[in-house]
């Protein structure tokens, strides 16, 4: 029982601050709070012997203890649950202390407060009867107020009012005033501001004549501001304000536009014919020669723009004219800029302006967009042709560069014109004219290349002509000896091989030096070279066409006219220039032709587009010209022997002929000729290629030639009983020799050359020999004559049978043609041959 | 095309005067002369078979000398005239005479044409065409389409107008005209013109063509320069009273169109040597034949400037089909004209080539060397001028 009581007492009476701490966890045991957690409490919650469990038996507790503990262990048992229980007194008692200290002090604040409120709500009641009593004294004092006021708004309103009456009854005489200082922006200003008023008053006779009166001034004032605009000595920007002055005065837009574009126009007329009269005055060959000397002055002149032109209005049109770059950066400077400011101001005046402001007239930019355009492309047009005037004037080809500078400032100085009227066809047209001018260019460059080449051609000729005196005399002198004759023609006409490297040089150069020229046009620092239809499409394929291939034609053509024209009139051209001229058309054809080509290909970076004449098309046509040149040559030549032969035949009575004693002085100057002809054309064509023949073959064919097949046909001929053999031994000899062509083409060789000559006139000498008759000392002459012939002339062709059958039917015709025929002794032929 | 082949026929002597018959338009019969100085000269008439491709020749003697030229009567048959040189006392003279065939000469060259080379009968001389003075006959010319009383004789400088008296026994002059200049004053050449109703000559020399109204015997019109050197021949178009074609030693034929003397209407220059001679055709003009000293004949097809420069087009393909030897001739002419072929059986020079009066697509050429040679126009191009 003591257990009971002191378990229950150990219960209550507790105290001690380690009671204290159990008390705390049993309060918050009690409250559920616990801090363990559930596993904990799991153990505790079932065993009924935890002191500390929720389900504790006392009852049960005790009798285990009673079982299972000794005596000492219950008496210590007992002590630790009397301290336990006095601890947990303790702990009681404190905790109870604490609440009701604290339970005190509340009660002590819940007092305190329930007197001060009571106090605050005596004063919230002395405030809102404050509240009311200030409310109903302000009520009060509008009521009286309200009327005031009203007045006060009012009069305030009649003041503005009569301010703005004010105003508009001053408003004359200040617009007057404004009139006479020529303050013409505020009277506009002013005018502005009143207007509508006025307009919208105007039913009243008072308003009425204020506007009446302000229109007769604004009148005015327009009309002064019209003058001034159309007096025009006014700067640009006097005369934008003037516009723009004019625009808000309900001007109509579209007169204002035609005002300030007349006037504009009358300005840039004056640069323009400035520079029209720059034009006229020509003189032709001064001005070129001039031309540096002029453009130094005009760079140093050039400083300013005003400047320049008051120099030019200064002295009027006698000026001497000026180099085409002076009046290309005249143009440029004058013209083109001034009216680069025109187009701005305009657009600033009419376009931007009017679509800053004008929401009502709406049209007005497009209007006066037009009216530009129109204005811009008519001085352009103007302007152009002034331009295209002085270009055509530079006929020079000296001074390429010159002309490209000028091309290239009027082409930059247009660009700007583009940017500012994106629309325009003026920098097209611009362009349009520099390619023209390059064009044109192109073919003056073309015809100077064709006079050079007359002209070098011409020196030629001449140059020919003075060293065949030479040659004539030096083969006179070299007279009898005919081995001495090539050696000292060959030290006379030293010119002809010179003369062909030095024409063909010169003429290399020339088209060089115009293809750089020209090629200045292309330069990368030129900008209209940039321009993509003039590089590729127009120029440079032009460059090749109309300037390189046209020349190498005209050569070509010019070569073929010498062929022709002379063919008829009778050799006016020297044989000598015939063949060098063949010997350039031929060396144009193996390689100048592809060299030149090659090189302006190269200069101008071609892509051809259109199709170009091909190289080879111009190689055959040179190598067509050379060979109709060579073969003039060969006929010229084979005629002036052929004459030479005809003479010798024609003239000479054949019948009534002494014995000859002599070989005929026409067949040495024949021999003559052909050798000097033969180191003529050695010197400039290749010794080709001749049927190989022995050493001494003068001698050897001559013995065949004249001793059996002669003899034999003299004999078939003589004899009358066989009229026929005549014919058949001829034609059975025919028969197995090749057909001679005598006017036929030749090869480009001395041999050929040669051959064509000699069959030219021996086939004259035979035709010639057959018109006459003979007798018997005129046979024997010919037969002297061929064989002179014969011992020559094998030499100099290819294939020397052909020389023994001309002769050999010379001498045959000779003796058909011969009443009394008796040839000659074939050693006595060698004699006079020999001696001759 | 067997009868297409050239028929080729030898002399025996060396030849270059040769006439159609002109009289004769039944038979194709082409008159031959012969020089040599040695025999006596011949005159060979040669027939030509056109059925059987067979020549049949006959000859007379011609003993005054060797004929330079020879043209027959347009009105009788029988009577032709002849230049020839004549060797006396160790000079020669160029005389003309107009001669008669002895009336048989057919009949005994059909019964045994062996005797008539070995017994030939002998012209019969009408009259000397000689006024008296010494001078070389070059040519005589027979008023074209006449009745055979006028003729014309080149004679140096002269060009003399003969008057045939009844049966042609005796000629006076009726009136002459002379040349009076510098330089080379023998005319090489002449033709009758058969416009103007015969009323015009044409005259050659050296390299000038001279037009003669007859009537007045005054010069009318000189082509001066006509060619770079010798004029050969003329001839008139027998359609185009303007059209005159010429040849020389340039080795061109030109045509000419005689009111404007200044520039050739045409040029062709095909031949490799002088040009002897040309001739139209009577009928067709576009064609003309050329002959020369290169031993070739040239063939032309003249549409353009012929009086029927429409009448049919020549292409190309059908052309070349006709002969293997033509060479077209583009670079002068792209439009029609065009060399119709090249005859190459000549070994000698061709100084002569005539038309047949007969056959208007036969004609005969004659080389130095005595060879005639007898051919005809292509079959082609004749079909198409035709057609």
């Amino acid at each position: 029982m003591d257990g009971d009581a002191d378990s229950s007492g150990a219960v209550s009476e507790d105290s001690g601050p380690g009671r204290k701490r159990r008390v705390h966890g049993m309060l918050k045991l009690y409250y559920g709070l616990n801090e363990e957690g559930k596993a904990e409490e799991q153990p505790t919650s079932l065993d009924p012997c935890d002191i500390n469990g929720p389900h504790f038996d006392p009852e049960h507790f005790l009798n285990k203890l009673r079982r299972e503990c000794s005596l000492a262990e219950l008496m210590d048992q007992e002590t630790c649950m009397v301290k336990q229980i006095r601890s947990l007194d303790s702990d009681m008692q404190t905790l109870v202390y604490e609440n009701y200290n604290k339970f005190i002090s509340a009660t002590d604040t819940i007092r305190k407060m329930k007197n001060d409120f009571k106090k605050m709500e005596d004063e919230m009641d002395c405030l809102s009867a404050n509240m009311a009593a200030i409310t109903k004294f302000s009520a009060c004092i509008s009521g009286t107020l309200q009327d005031q006021h009203a007045q006060i708004t009012k009069l305030s309103g009649v003041h503005t009012l009569l301010r703005k009456l004010q105003f508009l009854f001053e408003l004359p005489a200040r617009l007057n005033k404004c009139l006479e200082l020529q303050a013409y922006a505020q009277a506009v200003r002013s005018h502005r501001h009143a207007r509508c008023v006025l307009q919208q008053y105007s039913h009243l006779p008072s308003f009425k004549g204020i506007q009446d009166d302000c229109h007769a001034i604004m009148d005015k004032l327009a009309q002064e501001l019209r003058q001034k605009f159309r007096d025009g000595g006014s700067s640009a920007k006097d005369l934008s304000e003037c516009v723009e002055l004019l625009l808000q005065l309900d001007e109509p837009a579209e007169e204002l536009c035609d005002k300030f574009l007349s006037h504009a126009q009358s300005r840039l007329q004056s640069d323009l014919q400035g520079l029209e009269a720059e034009i006229r005055p020509y003189p032709s060959a001064s001005a070129v020669k001039d031309a540096s000397a002029h453009r130094l002055s005009s760079a140093a002149a050039a400083g300013s723009l005003t400047d320049n032109s008051s120099n030019t209005s200064a002295i009027p049109s006698p000026t001497p004219n000026t180099d085409i770059l002076e009046f290309i950066d005249r143009g440029c400077n004058e013209f083109v800029s001034s009216l680069c400011l025109v187009i701005t101001s305009y657009q600033e005046l009419f376009i931007n302006h009017a679509q800053k402001v004008d929401l009502a007239s709406k049209n007005i930019p497009q209007m006066a967009n037009g009216k530009l355009q129109a204005f811009v492309d008519d001085l352009a047009a103007h302007y152009f042709s002034l331009v295209e005037q002085r270009i055509q004037q530079e006929k020079g080809v000296a001074d390429n560069s010159l002309l490209v500078r000028a091309l290239d400032r009027f082409h930059r100085r247009l660009q700007a014109v583009a940017k500012l009227l994106p629309g325009s066809a003026v920098p097209n047209r611009g362009t349009e004219i520099v390619i023209r001018a390059a064009t044109e260019r192109v073919k003056q460059y073309l015809s100077a290349l064709q006079t050079f080449y007359m002209d070098s051609l011409t020196d030629v000729r001449q140059a020919l002509a003075t060293p065949r005196l030479s040659v004539a005399s030096a083969s006179v002198a070299g007279g009898g000896s005919l081995l001495g004759g090539p050696t000292s023609a060959r030290d006379a006409p030293n010119s002809l091989p010179e003369l062909l490297s030095s024409l063909s040089a010169s003429i290399l150069n020339q088209i060089k030096s115009v293809l750089a020229s020209v090629h200045l046009f292309t330069a990368k620092d030129i900008t209209f070279s940039n321009k993509p239809y003039f590089k590729v499409v127009t120029f440079c394929s032009g460059v090749r066409e109309s300037l390189v291939v046209s020349f190498i034609k005209f050569v070509c053509q010019s070569s073929r006219q010498f062929c022709e024209s002379a063919g008829d009139k009778g050799g006016s051209t020297p044989p000598a220039l015939l063949l060098l001229l063949s010997r350039i058309c031929l060396d144009y054809e193996t390689s100048t032709i592809s060299y030149i080509l090659t090189l302006t290909d190269e200069q101008f970076l071609a892509q051809h587009h259109s199709p170009v004449t091909p190289v080879t098309t111009l190689c055959a046509e040179a190598r067509e010209a050379a060979q109709k040149l060579l073969n003039h040559y060969v006929k010229v030549q084979g005629l002036i022997i052929s004459q030479m032969l005809r003479k010798s035949v024609e003239t000479r009575d054949w019948v009534n002929t002494i014995e000859p004693r002599n070989v005929r002085a026409v067949m040495k100057r024949v021999v003559e000729d052909t050798t000097s002809i033969d180191v003529q054309v050695g010197l400039l064509y290749e010794e080709g290629v001749r049927k190989a023949h022995s050493s001494d073959s003068s001698k050897r064919t001559f013995s065949v030639y004249s001793s059996s097949r002669q003899q034999a046909r003299y004999a078939a001929s003589y004899t009358p009983s066989a009229p026929m053999d005549t014919n058949l031994l001829s034609n059975i000899h025919k028969l197995f020799s090749e057909r001679i062509d005598i006017f036929s083409s030749v090869e480009f060789n001395k041999v050929s050359v040669m051959t064509g000559i000699i069959k030219i006139s021996l086939k004259t000498f035979l035709e010639c020999v057959r018109l006459r008759t003979f007798g018997r000392y005129g046979l024997q002459q010919i037969q002297v004559d061929c064989h002179y012939l014969q011992m020559y002339l094998w030499r100099f062709v290819s294939d020397e049978n052909l020389v023994h059958f001309l002769l050999d039917e010379i001498v045959g015709s000779s003796a058909h043609r011969c009443v009394d025929p008796a040839p000659m002794e074939q050693s006595v032929i060698e004699v006079i041959c020999e001696r001759g | 095309m067997e009868d297409d082949a050239p028929v080729i026929y030898g002399l025996e002597f060396q030849a270059r005067a040769l006439t159609a018959q002109t009289g004769e338009t039944d038979a194709i019969r082409f008159l031959v002369g012969t020089q040599s100085l040695k025999f006596d000269n011949q005159i060979h008439i040669i027939d030509f078979d056109d059925e059987n491709n067979v020549i049949n020749k006959n000859v007379l003697l011609h003993q005054a000398g060797e004929i330079w030229h020879i043209s027959a009567s347009p009105a009788d048959k029988a009577v032709l005239s002849t230049c020839y040189n004549k060797t006396s006392d160790s000079r020669v003279v160029s005389c003309a005479a107009v001669w008669r065939m002895p009336s048989d000469w057919e009949t005994g060259s059909i019964e045994s044409p062996d005797d008539s080379v070995h017994n030939p009968q002998t012209l019969e001389l009408l009259c000397h065409l000689d006024d008296g003075n010494t001078r070389n006959s070059a040519c005589v010319l027979w008023e074209p389409l006449g009745d055979g009383k006028r003729l014309i004789s080149l004679a140096d400088n002269h060009a003399i107008l003969w008057d045939l008296q009844e049966s042609s026994s005796q000629a006076t002059i009726s009136s002459t005209a002379t040349w009076e200049g510098k330089g080379q004053l023998k005319f090489t050449s002449g033709k009758w013109s058969p416009h103007h109703n015969c009323s015009q000559l044409a005259t050659a020399n050296d390299t000038a063509i001279r037009g003669w109204d007859l009537r007045t015997m005054s010069q009318i019109y000189c082509i001066d320069n006509a060619h770079g050197q010798l004029v050969r021949d003329l001839d008139f178009n027998p359609n185009r009273q303007y059209y005159l074609a010429s040849c020389g030693d340039d080795c061109k034929v030109k045509f000419w169109d005689v009111r404007n003397v200044q520039e050739p209407v045409k040029t062709l220059e095909e031949h490799s040597h002088w040009v002897w001679s040309v001739r139209y055709n009577h009928s067709h003009d576009q064609l003309v034949l050329t002959a020369s000293s290169d031993s070739r004949l040239i063939l032309s097809n003249m549409v353009s400037i012929s009086s029927e420069p429409f009448g049919h087009l020549v292409d190309d393909e059908e052309l070349s089909e006709g002969e293997d030897n033509h060479q077209e001739d583009k670079g002068k002419e792209p439009l029609k004209d065009s060399v119709v072929s090249t005859y190459e059986e000549h070994e000698d020079s061709v100084y002569a080539v005539e038309w047949s009066s007969a056959d208007p697509w036969l004609f005969a050429s004659l080389s130095y060397d005595g060879r005639l040679v007898i051919n005809r126009v292509p079959r082609s191009l004749k079909y198409r001028i035709l057609l």
